[in-house]
Formats: C-alpha cells, structure tokens, sequence
C-alpha cells in the first residue's frame, strides 16, 4: 500500500441542531477531517435507512447520522425514531456481513460545534481502523456471487 | 445519473464563492469552477463560475443575467451555509423568473475551507459536495410558499409581568386577548415581591396599575384559576380548550368584599403566595391587590368541603356569590396566535442539603425574604428571625444557591447577584445589622446594576469571595454560641474564614416550571436539556420557536429579570401583531403529501405524526397530510413502506441523487461495472 487508506464517509444532519453544529464548528474554525461529507435534512427522522445503504453501495466507507439530543427535538420526538430505525439497521448490516460501526448515531446539539467536530475526528479513525468497505465483495460473499441481486433491490426500493 | 433519461436535460450554473479569501484560502475556487463546467457538463451545468462574494449585488446580477441570457433552469451556488444566503439566492432567481427552490446552496466554507487545512483535500471534498449540489437540484421541483389567514385572536398563557406585557400591548392595538392564569390572581413572582432592583422602586406600585389595566381592559378576557387543557389546530387557526377550576364564588355576584375570608374560621399556611411565612384562609385571595378580586375556595382546606358543614362564608355573604355546588368547566376559544410566557419555579433550597434550609430556623430562602420586606407581607416589612420579633444583628446572604453548581443547574440564574446586593441593602437601611454577602462572581451586567453594587459597597456590605461549605449551628467557642455559622473559603485572601450571624438568605436558583416538558409537548414547542423552552434562534429570534405560531417570553425561556421579561412580553407581541397585521402568513413548503393512489391505507404513517398532521379517510381508506399542521420533518415519509407520502423539498430523489453526486467521483471501476450491471 502506497498511501494510507482515506475512508468516504457520507453524514446525515438534522437542519436545527447538528448542520448548525457544522454551522459553528465551521465559524469557531474548529478544524476536523475532510473525509465526512455532510446531507441536510430536515430532521433525523427523514433518515429513511435506504440512503444509507444508498452511500454505502455507491462507495461510502462510513455513515454518520446525527439528530438533535433526545428530548430536544424540534419535532417533538422524531429523533427517537431515527434511534430505532437506526438499531435494526445495524443488526440488518451484521446480517449482510457488514461492521455496524461504519454506521454511527451522534446526538448533536446547534451549540456543540465542538463535540460535532471530535466525533467526526473519531468517526474517522474508527472507519480507517476497519479499512475499505468494499461493498461489492461484501455483496458478493453475502449472496454467494450474485452480486447484482442485492444491488438491484436496493435501487429498486430506491425508486419505490 | 439519476436523472429521467426521457426527461429534457436541465441547463444548470455552478457559482463558486471566494467568500473574499474566506474560501478561496483554502478551496481552489477558479480549479473547481473550471472541473464543474468540465466534469459535470453530462449531467447539465452549462455555466460555472467563480466570484469574489456571490452574495453582493454583483454576484447575485451575475447568476440573474445566466438565468436570462444561458437560459438557466437550475442553479447551485457553493459559498457559505444556506442557514446564512439561501433566501438571498432564491430571491436572485426569482427576480430572473426562475422558481427559487429550483437553487441549491452547497455550503463550502462552514463546512469545508473553515474546518479544513489541507488545500488539495478541501478542494477535493467541495468538488464532491458541488456534484451532490448538483445531482441534487436536477431533482428539485418548483414549489410556492403556502399563505394561512392568521385568526385576529390571541391567547397568552401565563399572567407574570411577561404576560401582562403582552396581553395589554396586543389588546391596545384593538385584538382580542385571552390571558390565562393558573393561580387565583395575576402578578405573577413580581407580586411577591417588595423592592426592585436597582431603583428599589416598590414592585407593587408598579405592577398593580399594569394587573388592573389587564383586568379591566375591554379587549384582554381573564381567565384566572384556569389551565389549558388542550391545543388542536395550527398558527393561524388554533383552538385551544382550557379548564376553568370551580372558584366556588360567582364572579358575576361577588363585589371582594372580604367578609368571606374574614368569617372564615379555618386559617391556614400559605405555601404559595407566602412562602410558607403567612397565613390565609380556606377562602381567599392571594393578596389585597389581586386581579380579579373574586376569592377561591380551597376545597382541601375548607371545613364545608372535609366535614360537611360551616358554609360560614355563604351565611355572610352580602350578595349570595357563594355557590359550593360548581364544577369545573370547560371552554374553547380560537385563536391565531400563542404566547407563552409561564415563568419559573423557585429552586428547592433543602436540595443543598449542609445549608441547613428546614433544618436550621433562621435560614431563609429568597423569596421568604422578599414577603418578609414586603409591607403587606406576613410580618409588614419587619425583617425578624423565624421567631417573628428578634431583629438580626448579622445577616449572611449565599450566592448561587442551585446555580452555578454541578451538582444542580450549571447555569447562571442571572438575577440572584442583584436581589441578593438588595437584600444586603435593605437588611442595612431597615436593620443597620452586619451583612455578609458570599459570592462566586459579582455579575452586575445591564444599566444602573453596577452603579448598585458600589452603593452596596460604600454602605459597608462585606464581600467574601468563595463557596460557602457549610451553614451549620454547632459552635466552635463562645463567640459563635447562638448563632449560624457559615463556613467558607475567602479565595481573595486563600483563608478558611467561620462568620457566625443571626441570619442566612438563600439566592436560591431559577428553575424551568416543574411541569415545562409537559406544556411545551402540550403545546408543540422544545425544551433545553435543563427544560427552558427553547427559542427560534438565540440571538436573532429569541421569542420565536420552531412552531410557527407560539412564541415565548419572559423566564419561561431562561432567567431572566423584571426589564428582560417586559421586554420579552412587548416583543412577542410585536410579533403576533405584525402577522394579525399581514392577516396572513406565508410558511416553506417544506410539506409531505400522500399520493392517494399509492396509499394502501395501512396507517403506520398515522401515529407517527407529532403535529396530529395525518388524518385517516375511512371511506377511502386512505390518509392524508394536512399541510398547514405538518412542520415538514419527513419522519412518515421515511416510513411509508409503500412510498405513497413525497416530502417537497427534501424528496428521496433527491437526497438519493445528492448521496450519488457526492460519490460518483471516488467510485473504483468495479463499482460502477457493478452497477451497470444492475442496470442491464
């Protein structure tokens, strides 16, 4: 290996706390690795578990979803949605034989710029501690060489 | 990519910021420009550009000329966060004739060149963010603002010195109030109180004529002893049940005489009004100054209502106005708007356990001091010892009882600083006793709050700067036999110092009420994690909240003192006045919509909605959203296994196209033979 592995890591924000973290961290100059590219949504309860499956099939080696702090949410209590739809997904990612820890929640609040930025830090060196993703091999091992089944499935509830 | 082959494609500008050399310090802008119009001209961008500030009237001519001459009919703009310029930008595209929800914002300085160091990794990382953009704004639709009548009514939950405020500002421009009030009368914590500071002028002649101008106004309708109950609906068109406790008098009858409380045999210790220091009867008024003057009844307390007989109050009263056989009644009012403005509960002091509240007799709280001074409170002004004649010959008064403290609230509840230098102040005029303050910081921000601290000073109050350890009554020699003695550490002077006195005042913390989290669900607005509703923005929109409709004000939202919640009061009314004013409002069409014919009427989205959004057809078995209730989170979109429910704004084409853009250019050739594959 010529260069140290740089993992992509594709992160899910709430619009009213953690995107006004990266907010703040970004005015408090508070500097963090380039690795996490940032999605806004309105709420972490969007976080339909589909796009992340999308990003780790399209060559994200991590995912970072964040949401408001339980009780805190601007939306009364949709955060504990995403908590749970969060826990399955990662016990469906151990059945497809894939880490849970590349799948990581962080409650993040507007004023945590700070605590936004560390977990990105740490986000990262976990990911880069599992190496590459390599979805397709993983698919492939997971349906036992018929990669495209899984991959069409999932565009296809993509599209649904 | 993503994009509907059949679909014509869309001419699309990329503007890069330089942000002056915000970006462009650590973003290649002119690079990634030049790669945008290269890299991404398959999938439309005919235009990109880079511009030394895209938000000045240049930039924003620069994109509204692209529009008209290149026939733009998408735009995205990489600069600063959209928090900050989307409006900005949309509003660049709508003078140039394009929808401007057809502009994406990519925020390449928050998120990229301020956190980042590395030029040639943060320029990799916004070309990325760029395709998300990009991808992205293919798959955004045109959308207009949503407009709701605004209903000219108003209802202000909470009669403190914030209420009032507000309630009289809104019911002097003509609008109907509803000010609602769950104790018998309203005045709120500042009808306790004696003294304000820093101009010790008396709290009750300033705040009665502002009760009595809320209760006789035409406009304001008091509904004192009463709760809300409910609230349906959304801003605008609110309806909000509120309970009203029975009073046991009939207001219409009764003139508050007092021959009621008076004849009442049964006294007993007022908890609330009193802090415990005085008495009331079973029937009663809070205070001489209450509005309205109709007395309750305290059915625990009353004789009539434990033993089944007396009915004393009835035999005297002049006009009949007794009536033991109410009931609670119920009633709903519509309204446009909601302002909250609930207060704050007292700290418990007995919670700091080695300061010996309840334990020890002459330690006071704050407020026991306050009715104390007060000259119609339970001792007329007389500052006594819990024995209700000995005046003390010294005073301790502990700072930051509950605040400012790990072990209880980390904030600071701003006004403990200030009423306890007016407590050092009256214990001296009133009493010429020693007074020792123990403070942590001297926080005496705001006008004329300083000046007092010198007056305070120059009247011989000693400071000692420490956390007091202990208030204990166990002496250590004969000087200290008889007494309190509060040992602490004087940090200016690095000793362990033991003062006994005669006397110790608590500063006991501000609170958030004990039931906030309960109201604010009831009401559909957040709390902090220590239970403050939480406003819009902090800074820029401090009575506000996430829903459109409810406002805050006063210490509901955080301490805060008298002039900061009047000040809260008025500008929460301004706010409600300017949409009863517009008599509507345009609201982001950030809204979800079920499409009918995919809806298989399973209802799992049904209970997900915490706005009561989604209402269920029966005869057509199917749900549907009503778009002034939804506050636009996605939480049934993301669930509707039959992907009937679209969210605008944030639909999954595109957030699914964002999530490809942002990868297509680091994925391995297997990858994308993978998905070829997928494809054939």
């Amino acid at each position: 290996m010529s260069e140290p592995f740089e993992p992509v890591i594709i992160g899910f924000t709430c619009n009213w706390c953690s995107y006004r973290a990266a907010d703040l961290a970004g005015t408090a100059r508070v500097k963090y690795p380039p690795n996490v590219r940032l999605i806004r949504l309105m709420c972490s309860g969007r976080l339909d578990p589909t796009f992340v499956l999308k990003a780790l099939s399209q060559g994200a080696d991590g995912v970072m979803i964040t949401g408001c702090h339980p009780g805190e949410c601007h939306y009364i209590e949709q955060n504990y949605k995403a908590m749970r739809r969060y826990l399955l997904l990662r016990r469906t990612l151990a059945q497809m034989g894939i880490e849970p820890g590349r799948v990581k929640l962080v409650w993040a609040s507007a004023a945590e710029g700070v605590k936004l930025a560390k977990e990105i830090s740490t986000l990262v060196e976990e990911i880069r501690a599992l190496g590459p993703l390599n979805w397709p091999g993983r698919v492939k091992m997971a349906t036992g060489g018929n990669g495209t089944a899984v991959s069409a499935h999932i565009s296809q509830e993509v599209t649904a | 990519m993503s994009a509907d082959p059949t679909k014509d494609k869309e001419r699309i500008g990329v503007y890069v910021c330089h942000c002056g050399t915000n970006i462009s310090a650590t973003v290649d802008v002119e690079n990634v420009a030049v790669w945008a119009k290269d890299k991404l001209a398959d999938d439309g961008v005919v235009v990109a550009r880079d511009y030394k500030f895209m938000c000045s009237s240049l930039g924003q001519e620069l994109i509204e000329r692209d529009i008209e001459r290149e026939g733009l009919t998408r735009v995205v703009v990489a600069a600063c966060s959209p928090h900050l310029h989307e409006n900005t930008f949309r509003g660049a595209c709508h003078r140039a004739g394009l929808n401007g929800y057809l502009c994406e914002m990519v925020s390449i300085r928050e998120q990229v060149s301020w956190v980042h160091t590395d030029k040639i990794a943060a320029t990799a990382k916004a070309k990325a963010m760029i395709a998300g953009g990009v991808e992205r704004v293919i798959e955004n639709e045109p959308l207009e603002s949503l407009h709701v009548p605004i209903h000219p009514d108003t209802l202000v939950v909470g009669g403190g010195i914030a209420g009032i405020q507000a309630a009289l500002e809104i019911a002097d421009s003509g609008n109907k109030v509803y000010l609602v009030e769950r104790e018998p009368s309203i005045g709120g914590h500042m009808a306790q109180f004696d003294k304000t500071f820093p101009t010790l002028d008396c709290a009750a002649c300033i705040l009665t004529p502002k009760m009595v101008s809320a209760g006789t106004h035409p406009n304001i309708e008091l509904l004192t002893w009463s709760e809300v109950e409910r609230v349906d609906g959304f801003v605008g068109n609110f309806t909000v049940t509120i309970k009203k406790k029975p009073r046991y008098v009939i207001e219409e009858l009764c003139t508050g005489c007092g021959i009621c409380w008076e004849k009442c045999p049964k006294h007993v210790v007022d908890d609330v009004f009193e802090a415990g220091l005085g008495y009331r009867a079973a029937v009663y008024t809070p205070f001489a100054q209450a509005v309205p003057k109709y007395p309750v009844i305290d059915t625990e307390n009353c004789t009539y209502f434990q033993r089944g007989k007396c009915r004393a109050c009835e035999k005297f009263c002049p006009t009949n106005a007794i009536d033991f056989t109410q009931t609670e009644t119920y009633i709903s009012v519509t309204v446009g708007n909601i302002i909250l403005a609930t207060g704050y509960d007292l700290f418990d002091a007995r919670r700091v356990v080695q300061y010996g509240y309840g334990r020890l007799a002459n330690v006071f709280t704050s407020i026991e001091f306050e009715r104390m001074c007060n000259a119609s409170g339970p001792t007329n002004g007389e500052i006594v010892l819990r024995d209700g004649v000995t005046p003390p010959k010294s005073v301790g008064i502990i700072h930051c009882v509950g605040s400012r403290d790990r072990n209880y609230n980390n904030y600071c509840s701003v006004i403990c600083c200030m009423s306890s230098l007016k407590f050092a102040h009256l214990v001296k005029e009133r009493t010429g006793a020693e007074v020792y303050n123990f403070y942590i910081d001297m926080r005496t921000a705001y006008k004329d709050y300083d000046e007092f601290y010198q007056r305070v000073l120059e009247e011989g109050t000693l400071f000692v700067r420490g956390r007091v350890a202990e208030v204990t009554d166990a002496a250590r020699g004969p000087g200290e036999e008889g007494k309190i003695i509060i040992q602490a550490e004087d940090t200016l002077i690095g000793k362990q110092r033991r003062i006994p006195v005669d006397m110790v005042l608590l500063a006991a913390a501000l609170e958030p009420r004990k039931d906030a989290k309960e109201v604010a669900q009831k009401f559909g607005i957040s709390c902090s994690a220590n239970g403050w509703y939480t406003e819009k923005h902090p800074k820029l929109d401090p009575v506000a909240t996430m829903t459109e409709g409810i406002f805050i004000a006063g210490a509901a939202q955080g301490p805060k003192d008298i002039p900061t919640s009047v000040s809260q009061g008025a500008a929460a009314a301004g706010r409600v006045l300017n949409r009863i004013g517009r008599g509507e409002i345009e609201l982001e069409p950030v809204r979800a919509t079920v499409e009918a014919a995919k809806c298989s009427g399973c209802r799992i989205c049904n209970n997900l909605c915490p706005f009561g959004a989604i209402i269920f057809h029966e005869d057509l078995m199917v749900s549907e959203v009503k778009h002034a209730l939804c506050q636009g989170c996605g939480t049934c979109v993301a669930a509707c296994p039959a992907g009937a429910i679209s969210g605008s704004g944030f639909s999954n084409g595109q957030i699914l196209a964002q999530i490809e853009g942002m990868l297509m250019f680091d994925q391995p050739a297997n990858l994308l033979n993978l998905a070829e594959m997928a494809l054939a």
